[in-house]
């Protein structure tokens, strides 16, 4: 297991030392002004403005936000990564209850499966983007602090993917075991609790990592339309000053990255935990 | 069915006149069972024998009230089979185990009991006596997928006994074990359901197992399914692997397989009121 780990962790360092050696790779060898293929701007611009070097961007890590002061920008970037991070855990959490009651409501009545099936599929493709600045305004009419408006943003976008796989997994029971169930005249609900939701977990658990994810960008895309200050709004104002300091904005995606494995590594902890006495074949 | 009547009070399961056809009144109708009277006393060890297709399997889902007949009456300890399901009044065995592999072995075994409400003192001290009936006391708290083919099919016998059932309904229990586990948990079988004096109906398509386990062999024939046979095997209730060797068991299997023939063949027709009727 630590072995494992220790494997694991040291991959995650190779991996990261390729590609910021592409990075550096394509500054030598790419045109620094970029390159049109049949009249289209495909090939980047390989400078500094576009593309500062990896070290410029761990050195900026320790620079002030902004000159003058004296705190270095990575404790502003774990600051507003940390908000951010607090918003898409209430998201998913959110997401995850709301998901999972959805589907088995749906499991439950066939009509409703049908009936509400298209709405839930409809409304991920909603510009959430537009939709956020609504949200947060008809959100100012309860007397709720305004990151609720955005974590509820990011459980709109985590509840999808968790309602989609734990209705694959309630009805993923084997006959046999219902059949089983039906001997012991047990009814519905009972058989929700004791066999279809335990047999959904090993379907839920992939679910529940996408869900991660997209309650991260659903929170990161509604700071940036609401004004809330996490890492998406700071990515947005780090954005803006990129033509003078270009290697601000990789620290923010710094922050954005880091906390988006966190949220990753923390679904991997609960499955660790839920499927830690099923078969090994289960779990790959 | 004079025999039916005289044998309801005392029988275990009463099969009178059930037919069952699936899309019933469709072009596509499937009459899997026509007119089927079986009456099975209490302690008997009876099984259903016959090609795929039979509906040996549906009659035993008519008993455990999993379906319901188009027509006829399935009894069980003398009330309907859908009250004898509610009461819990048999335990069922599949072929694939159908453990819960989340559950430990001993969760597993105290299912049925947990859903009749059984306090949780109660389900221990049954689930440690059933781990002892199937000789796996040491395997309470592994999870059943650590566990062999045929101690998993062990664990759900003992699930299906838990609740000490009158009736034990098993449908090709040991259909996926290699031939020396088969033989074995034959024996283990009988041993368990002796001890328990347990009615016992027996789905298989085996013909050696029907006749060593049981003390009726019901032979039937597919389309539509009806019982062509009921063949008495007195081999007496103490049957150890000797019986295998005994000269009475090739002749009884000799006479289910020519059962078997002659039903195929679609000779017959009358003799599942014979059968009954002999008795």
């Amino acid at each position: 297991m630590i072995a494992r780990g220790a494997r694991r962790a040291v991959l995650f360092f190779i991996a990261l030392f390729c590609v910021a050696g592409l990075w550096e790779l394509y500054k030598v060898v790419g045109p620094t002004d970029g390159a049109e293929v049949f009249g289209w701007r495909l090939v980047p611009r390989a400078s500094d403005r576009a593309m500062p070097h990896t070290w410029e961007m761990v050195q900026r890590l320790f620079d002030p936000e902004v000159r003058g002061q004296d705190t270095p920008i990575w404790l502003a970037v774990v600051g507003y990564s940390w908000y951010t991070f607090r918003m898409a855990f209430v998201g998913l959490v959110l997401g995850g209850v709301f998901g999972v009651a959805l589907a088995i409501v749906m499991a439950r009545f066939e009509v409703i499966e049908r009936g509400l099936l298209p709405y839930v599929i409809a409304s991920q493709t909603v510009p959430l983007i537009a939709l956020a600045p609504q949200v947060a305004a008809i959100g100012g009419n309860w007397d709720l602090p305004k990151w609720t408006w955005v974590a509820a943003l990011g459980a709109f976008l985590a509840f999808f993917p968790i309602a989609v796989a734990t209705l694959k997994g309630l009805s993923s029971a084997p006959a046999a075991s219902l059949e089983l169930m039906d001997s012991y005249a047990a009814g519905w609900w009972r058989t929700l609790v004791k066999l279809r939701l335990p047999s959904a977990v090993p379907t839920m658990v992939p679910g529940m990592k996408l869900a991660a994810t997209a309650a991260v960008i659903g929170v990161i895309v509604s700071e940036i339309s609401t004004g809330v200050r996490g890492i998406g709004f700071a990515s947005l104002t780090y954005g803006q000053k990129a033509t003078s300091d270009p290697a601000q904005l990789y620290t923010a995606v710094f922050g954005a990255a880091t906390l988006g494995l966190l949220m990753f590594g923390l679904v991997v902890a609960v499955e660790a935990v839920a499927m830690r006495n099923r078969p090994q074949e289960a779990t790959p | 069915m004079s025999a039916t009547e005289s044998l309801s009070a005392s029988a275990a399961v009463v099969v009178d006149r059930v037919s069952m056809a699936f899309n019933p009144g469709r072009s596509n109708q499937v009459d899997a069972l026509v007119d089927i009277d079986l009456p099975i006393r209490s302690g008997e060890f009876v099984s259903l024998i016959g090609p795929s297709g039979c509906g040996k399997s549906t009659l035993l889902r008519l008993i455990a009230n999993l379906i319901e007949p188009t027509a006829g009456t399935v009894l069980v300890n003398g009330k309907s089979a859908k009250q004898a399901r509610l009461d819990q009044d048999y335990g069922m065995a599949f072929q694939q185990s159908g453990l819960f592999e989340w559950r430990t072995v001993r969760k597993n075994i105290e299912l049925p009991l947990e859903l009749k409400g059984w306090d949780k003192a109660k389900r221990q001290s049954r689930a440690d006596e059933m781990l002892e009936l199937v000789k796996l006391s040491d395997f309470g708290s592994h999870m059943p997928w650590q566990l062999s083919g045929g101690m998993q099919q062990r664990i759900a016998i003992a699930r299906a006994l838990a609740s000490h059932p009158p009736l034990l309904l098993m449908d090709e229990p040991f259909g996926a074990l290699d031939e020396m586990t088969r033989e074995h948990m034959q024996a283990e079988l009988l041993r368990i359901c002796a001890a328990a004096r347990t009615t016992v109906v027996f789905v298989t398509h085996s013909i050696p197992e029907a006749v060593y386990l049981s003390s009726r062999v019901v032979v039937m024939s597919p389309r539509p399914g009806r019982i062509t046979d009921i063949i008495d095997v007195d081999l007496g209730s103490e049957r150890t692997e000797d019986t295998r060797e005994d000269d009475l068991f090739y002749k009884k299997i000799t006479e289910v397989r020519e059962a078997l023939r002659g039903g195929g063949e679609g000779h017959g027709h009358t003799a599942s009121g014979l059968g009954v009727e002999d008795r």
